[in-house]
């Protein structure tokens, strides 16, 4: 992994490439839209190390990371205050400098800088996780053709190697985008994002990430996903939600999948989804088939309520943008010799 | 492993902090992880001497303090202790629980100069 943005060195692919424009010693940019509470738009390029945020015309700061690693007053420093303690004067002048970030910090700003284009093109987004071979990827297939076209659906695929699932997505009509990890064991947003820019998924669409299959390591990471959906399939232990927890606490839908083998395994439906409640108290959960469209009425549903509430999301804030255009031009129009006006 | 994104992680955080200080070295690092977090302490450490190697932060002390797990109990409408994920309120049995701290993995300081 390259240790300056993170990304594969020469192992993650997109669509079989390397990530581009990507060079070795690192100073590399992107491009990046930045929408300003009164509507205007500016792109600049941002650098991934050094300065993750800048300064606008109006003095304001805007960061581009979360718990951006200014220093302030925190409770917990025992360490430091031994440090300090066992510190002789007269030594090499070390000193200790307050940090305060969170160690998947980088990952969770390009997270919301995906969120924030999703938000920004009303695009429902799922973080879909499971075990390997729980059927997520007949899911997609079978819910791509059940939701026939409600929406636009894109598909972002991601496996250590071959584009195989891609490929099974793409028959259907679907866009899809294959992200190849190579050694890695689960998407970040980073990878996510430089997907997104191929994929290039049209306003108001579905967008379904089918995340590595790994019950463990992608509970970690945000990809800017309005939701993790946890695919567990009756040919697995009930028990899987106590013996892998962070997983099931970071999801908001259970889908139970492969219903139509019931008959066959000993697998006891709410047996398991009590056990994922209890490492995630309310979550929702549906029992489906991807066989016989067993319970995919539901699936659906659940669908379309996200679909429905990401367009509503984004036509407030369209409306409230062009409230606040029209407030502007108002105040303009008012012209600047009006009382109390801004200058 | 995804430790291995984690210490990588940890050590662009440090670098870049101890670049806006002028340092050139860091000699200790102190990390918070939580006990409800998604990472062993032991196995972050291990990656972490190991993607230091060569960086300004190479033969750095790591310390790490966990932080135990809290929760907020729904019945009991108090914050009670919660060792690991998945367990019952230690003082109702409900599961009716919302973690409140130990889910933290923080860089908290470094020593440089």
């Amino acid at each position: 992994m390259c240790t300056t943005c993170g990304c594969g060195e020469g192992d993650t692919r997109i669509e079989g490439a390397s990530l581009a424009p990507h060079e070795h010693q690192h100073e590399h940019q992107h491009e990046h839209e930045h929408r300003h509470p009164d509507g205007t738009v500016h792109t600049h390029p941002h650098r991934h190390e050094g300065e993750h945020g800048h300064p606008h015309p109006d003095g304001t700061w805007h960061s581009h990371v979360r718990g951006g690693g200014s220093s302030h007053g925190h409770d917990f420093s025992p360490a430091a205050a031994s440090l300090g303690a066992a510190h002789a004067a007269g030594t090499a002048p070390e000193r200790i400098v307050q940090v305060e970030r969170d160690i998947l910090a980088k990952n969770d700003a390009y997270a919301a800088e995906n969120r924030h284009y999703f938000a920004d093109h009303g695009i429902f987004v799922l973080n879909l996780v499971s075990s390997p071979g729980s059927g997520k990827t007949t899911l997609l297939v079978r819910t791509i053709e059940a939701w026939q076209g409600r929406t636009p659906v894109a598909v972002i695929e991601g496996d250590q190697q071959t584009s195989r699932d891609a490929d099974r997505v793409r028959a259907t009509g679907a866009a899809a985008v294959q992200i190849n990890t190579g050694k890695g064991c689960h998407l970040d947003a980073h990878m996510v994002g430089h997907a997104l820019e191929q994929l290039e998924p049209a306003p108001g669409s579905l967008l379904l990430i089918e995340n590595v299959g790994n019950l463990v390591c992608p509970a970690a990471f945000d990809l800017g996903e309005a939701h993790k959906v946890v695919i567990l399939s009756v040919t697995e232990g009930e028990d899987k939600p106590l013996k892998y927890p962070d997983m099931f606490r970071a999801a908001d839908l259970l889908l139970v999948s492969k219903a139509d083998l019931l008959p066959h395994v000993r697998f006891d439906v709410d047996e398991a989804i009590e056990f994922a409640r209890r490492v995630r108290p309310g979550l929702d959960a549906i029992l489906l088939s991807a066989e016989t469209g067993e319970g995919f009425d539901q699936w659906l549903a659940w669908l379309e309520r996200g679909v429905a509430a990401a367009r509503t999301r984004r036509d407030e804030n369209l409306e409230a943008l062009r409230r606040r255009v029209a407030e502007l031009e108002a105040e303009l129009a008012g012209g600047a010799a009006a009382p109390g006006s801004r200058a | 492993m995804h430790e291995m994104a984690l210490a990588e992680g940890m050590l662009q955080i440090v670098e870049e902090a101890a670049r806006n200080n002028g340092a050139r070295r860091v000699s200790a690092v102190w990390l918070e992880i939580g006990a409800l977090s998604h990472v062993a302490p032991e196995a972050l450490r291990f990656c972490f001497d190991a993607v230091t190697r060569g960086s300004l932060a190479e033969s750095a002390r790591l310390e790490i303090v966990t932080t135990p797990g809290l929760a907020w109990c729904m019945p009991c409408s108090d914050t009670v202790p919660l060792d690991r994920l998945g367990e019952p309120c230690p003082r109702c049995g409900s599961y009716q629980l919302t973690v409140a701290q130990g889910d933290a993995m923080r860089v908290k300081e470094i020593q440089i100069a």
